[in-house]
């Protein structure tokens, strides 16, 4: 199958960036779908930048709007840094989908439906009184009604499959049509199906690919669509590429870490969403010496850890919010015996269980201080899906380093969105050393590296090195018991000035915009990275003085951040919570910045924060 | 003592107690159950053959869970009740060492009920010391998990209303394949069980029997006193009749499902009636009819009860650690980068 070219068909439009949306019941397979159709346009050389989107119920019944499971993904000839705010097409498979998803379509949009599914009982359940594809409802969409489930049994009448079977490849069918409007090769998916269904169930395979071909071929042969289109590769830096899901390279991060420092990785964890991908990533490392411990619960996954961590392996845990705020008093014993020990903390929408399958940037302050006393961490955060490789990475060079827990701050729309990343060779990235102590004759528990003022690492198996550490306040230098007032005094202070001292080992702050300082300084951390930058560059693009700065250092901040507040007028710190950073920055630097907050279950769309520069610079 | 590397070098250090003792003052009451279990626990020490830098005591949170500061030895106080998991942590991370858990009945069965049965179900293969006082010592006396119905305490003023747990029971609950029990004030048995848990291959649980002489004097007493422990104790010996009694002249007979006492020579009974001991038995009922012997009814059971072997997580990890190197090959980063679909962009 090949490219169709715009000599051959007259009717290609070209365009620079496009939006699709696949929608539909949770069992009409609208994740794979969505994962093809970004594989496939990677592999041709767009951009591209993805956010699943998947229902809170597990088994929410058929048809149901609870049910509906959605998939964007967004692919370009440029740079980008979102999956886009709303969809220039949206694929409903039923009519639940098209009223969970309508109100995000921009009017003139692209809308097909699957017109098999909407019956009666269907429209009923999704709340319609009568079928908005009769009742003219939809008339401001470019609405493409196509029989999917009809057209997809019929061509493969000849497949040896029963007809629930058969009808389950038809989001194979909506993947060929959306791959001929867009002008995209089917190769990629009929290898993936060759490859993942081929031996185990070639019949699958058949029917699936079929289905794709007859997809294809409907939207060349019939005459519904008017036109298609065709999106140029981009120009990204040269280089090889794969897609990557924000928590794919976390785990690759944390193993290459550990690599990096040879010393084996542990990773203990309870099962919870949105963590649990990064479990199982791990757990297929075997063969690079990873051990993963299913916990118990969550306190056990960081105890777990940390037993590791005083074994002188990289002990790690993984958890989203309710799994910190379990592991608070296990955070705080890690604080106290200095043993270095990562934490992911992948956000979703709370408070207490919340929405698990949604996105949020509620766990700062949580992060930050949700210990009894004085327990302060490094807290880093990825700003993309492909940094997650880059900070996990981080988070051990200033655990070893520094001997202490770094909680690495990730989301939910970070860990399963996806983006292409430049693949690095291993290489060219910086080893280091775990430094444990050895000299019986000069070691002492908590005398402190001059420099870091980070403790030894001492770990059990060292002959003359034999010691205690708990939770209890110990005396400085010896790590002796000590309830002194004086001695707890200044360990306290000791552990917080090990902290700010990081400061001195972390890149300054960069903007993006005006250096020199100017109006407006959009203020980020996490993955607000991508909207922030879009709307900055077309405010800029407007004419607007506004720059960008985004926080991958949350504790201790870079050096230079006050420093950059100075230099703009106004401080504008948009977040998926109401004011965690912005509270922080106020403190901190007595800035008035201004906060812009949205708690959806969604990131930001790129326009509200477009409004929001627009308006604070008015 | 003489101990020898294990790692078969021809290193050997003599060790004695007194290399496990540490520089640090013993804080517990006078008179404490606490001091034999760690005198006992040193004097063990030499005898495992195991270098002092490669053994490790994890403890919570409690009187007991002081025990590792005292014992010149790696050590880890934590936090209350997680004493199992930083434990089966270590360990599995390095098998090489010899773990210990120093708990009470609070830290094990109140706080740190749920890593008990865990640690104990994944046979991490490490030695679970509870000291049992049956009341919360350091908080200054509130009934604990395993304190008697209508216990008085400061916490329960008209005596407690908590059905008590049975430790034992507990363990072989959470498909324990060793679990002994002993007393502070016998410090033979002591070292033996103490030797014995070391021995097993897995996670061994030992309960102990201890004194607290300020909220909870006398507890045992009733059965552990000199002059009566011979009549009212069961002193296990694997492949052994269940006799006891100063005469020896009592022994436990089972009677359909139920165990009972009877006398030696009265009503024609005779030690071939007699249940006999066997640790061994892969089926637990018996030993879950030991774990609930109590005096009055009956005497009250110590030694092994149950030593069974089954693989350890600690070695079915490094198995399976193994075997992927052996079936997939040593893993390699630049490879693992590059798997599935990649795209090369060009420079332009
Ligand atoms: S309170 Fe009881 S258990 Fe604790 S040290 Fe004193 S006597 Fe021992």
């Amino acid at each position: 199958m090949t490219t169709l070219t715009r000599e051959e068909q007259p009717e290609v439009i070209d365009l620079d960036r496009v939006t699709i949306r696949f929608a539909g019941d949770s069992g009409d397979g609208m994740q794979i779908t969505g994962t093809q159709f970004t594989r496939t346009s990677a592999v041709f050389g767009n951009d591209i930048s993805t956010v699943p989107d998947i229902p809170a119920e597990i088994r929410a019944p058929q048809g149901s709007l609870p049910g509906v499971s959605a998939f964007q993904v967004s692919f370009s000839s440029y740079d980008i840094f979102t999956p886009g705010d709303v969809p220039d097409a949206l694929v409903a498979m039923n009519p639940a989908a098209l009223k969970v998803h309508l109100a995000d379509l921009p009017k003139g949009g692209i809308l097909v439906c699957n017109t098999d599914e909407f019956n009666e009982s269907n429209l009923k359940k999704a709340g319609y009184t009568s079928n908005p594809l009769d009742d003219g409802s939809l008339s401001a969409y470019r609405v493409f009604p196509v029989p999917i489930g009809t057209m997809n049994s019929r061509a493969l009448k000849d497949v040896d499959l029963t007809a629930p079977l058969k009808d389950r490849s038809k989001n194979m069918f909506a993947l060929g049509l959306m791959f001929w409007m867009y002008s995209r090769p089917l190769e990629t998916t009929i290898k993936f199906n060759e490859q993942y269904y081929g031996r185990r169930n070639p019949v699958v395979a058949e029917a699936n690919i079929k289905s794709l071909k007859a997809g294809y071929n409907y939207g060349e042969t019939t005459e519904v669509f008017a036109q298609h289109y065709h999106v140029p590769k981009a120009k990204l830096p040269a280089g090889l590429y794969r897609n990557i899901t924000g928590n794919e390279a976390t785990a690759m991060g944390f193993l290459t870490a550990s690599k990096l420092a040879d010393r084996p990785l542990y990773y203990g964890s309870y099962p919870i969403t949105p963590a649990s991908d990064i479990l199982h990533a791990l757990a297929a490392f075997k063969r690079f010496g990873v051990k993963t411990f299913q916990a118990e619960d969550e306190i056990a996954a960081i105890g777990t850890a940390i037993g590791a961590s005083f074994g002188g392996l990289l002990g790690m845990t993984g958890t989203s919010g309710p799994g910190i705020a379990l592991k608070s008093e296990a955070i705080g014993l890690a604080v106290s015996v200095e043993l270095p020990l990562v934490i992911i903390d992948v956000q979703r929408s709370g408070p207490s269980t919340g929405i698990p399958t949604k996105t949020e940037q509620g766990d700062l302050l949580q992060c930050m201080f949700g210990r009894n006393s004085a327990a302060p961490v490094a807290i880093v955060a990825p700003a993309t899906s492909s940094d997650c490789f880059y900070m996990a990475i981080e988070a051990w060079r200033i655990a070893i380093k520094y001997r202490t827990p770094v909680i690495f701050l990730s989301d939910l729309y970070l860990g399963v969105g996806s983006e292409p990343w430049l693949i690095p060779n291993y290489g060219d990235l910086e080893k280091m050393d775990a430094n444990f102590a050895t000299d019986p004759e000069t070691f002492k528990r908590y005398a402190r590296d001059p420099e870091t003022l980070a403790p030894p690492w001492a770990i059990p198996g060292t002959p003359g090195l034999e010691h205690r550490v708990g939770g209890l306040e110990k005396q400085n230098i010896t790590g002796n018991v000590n309830y002194e007032a004086e001695n707890h005094d200044l360990m306290t202070k000791l552990r917080a000035e090990k902290i700010e001292r990081i400061a001195n080992d972390i890149p300054d702050l960069e903007v993006f915009g005006d250096e020199g300082g100017g109006e407006l300084l959009v203020l980020g951390w996490g993955s607000t990275y991508g909207v922030n930058r879009t709307a900055v560059q077309r405010s800029r693009t407007a004419g607007l003085s506004v720059s960008q700065a985004h926080l991958r250092y949350l504790n201790p901040f870079p050096k230079n951040l006050g420093d950059v507040l100075s230099r703009f007028k106004k401080v504008l710190i948009p977040e998926n919570n109401l004011g965690q950073l912005q509270l922080l920055v106020r403190g901190r630097y007595l800035v008035d910045a201004v906060g812009l907050h949205r708690v959806t279950g969604r990131p930001f769309t790129i326009s509200e924060v477009e409004v929001k520069i627009r308006e604070m610079l008015g | 003592m003489v101990t020898i590397d294990r790692n078969g070098s021809d290193n050997i250090q003599v060790l004695s107690r007194k290399d496990f003792v540490s520089d640090q003052e013993v804080r517990w009451c006078p008179g404490c159950g606490d001091y034999s279990i760690l005198a006992q626990t040193q004097r063990v020490m030499p005898d495992l053959g195991i270098p002092r830098e490669n053994i490790v005591f994890i403890s919570g949170i409690g009187c007991s869970s002081r025990l590792p500061y005292y014992m010149n030895t790696y050590g880890f106080h934590s936090i209350h009740g997680r004493a199992p998991t930083i434990a089966s942590g270590l360990k599995t991370a390095r098998p090489e060492l010899s773990v210990w858990v120093i708990t009470g009945d609070g830290d094990a069965l109140s706080i740190g009920g749920n890593h008990i049965l865990h640690v104990i179900r994944r046979n991490v293969d490490l030695q679970i010391v509870l000291h049992n006082n049956e009341i919360y010592g350091l908080t200054k006396g509130q009934y604990s998990p395993t304190s008697p119905l209508s216990k008085v305490t400061y916490s329960s003023p008209m005596g407690s209303i908590d059905w008590p747990l049975r430790p034992l029971a507990v363990a072989l609950g959470a498909e324990a394949t060793f679990v002994a029990r002993s007393l502070d004030i016998d410090p033979h048995h002591m070292v033996d069980m103490l030797g014995r848990a070391h021995e097993h291959r897995g996670a061994s649980f030992v309960e102990i029997y201890q004194n607290c002489n300020i909220y909870n004097d006398g507890a045992f007493e009733e059965f552990t006193a000199k002059d009566v422990r011979a009549d009212r104790m069961l002193f296990l010996k694997h492949g052994e009749p269940m006799i006891f009694g100063k005469a020896e002249d009592k022994g436990i007979r089972l009677n359909g499902l139920k165990p009972e006492v009877v006398e030696l020579g009265k009503d024609g009974v005779t030690v071939k009636d007699i249940l006999i001991h066997d640790e061994t038995i892969e089926d637990p009922t018996i030993a879950f009819m030991l774990s609930r012997m109590d005096y009055p009814e009956y005497p009250v059971p110590v030694g092994v009860i149950r030593a069974v072997q089954r693989p350890t997580y600690n070695d079915l990890m490094d198995q399976q650690l193994a075997k992927a190197v052996e079936t997939q090959g040593e893993g390699n980063l630049d490879e693992l980068f590059r798997q599935g679909d990649t795209w090369q962009v060009e420079e332009e």
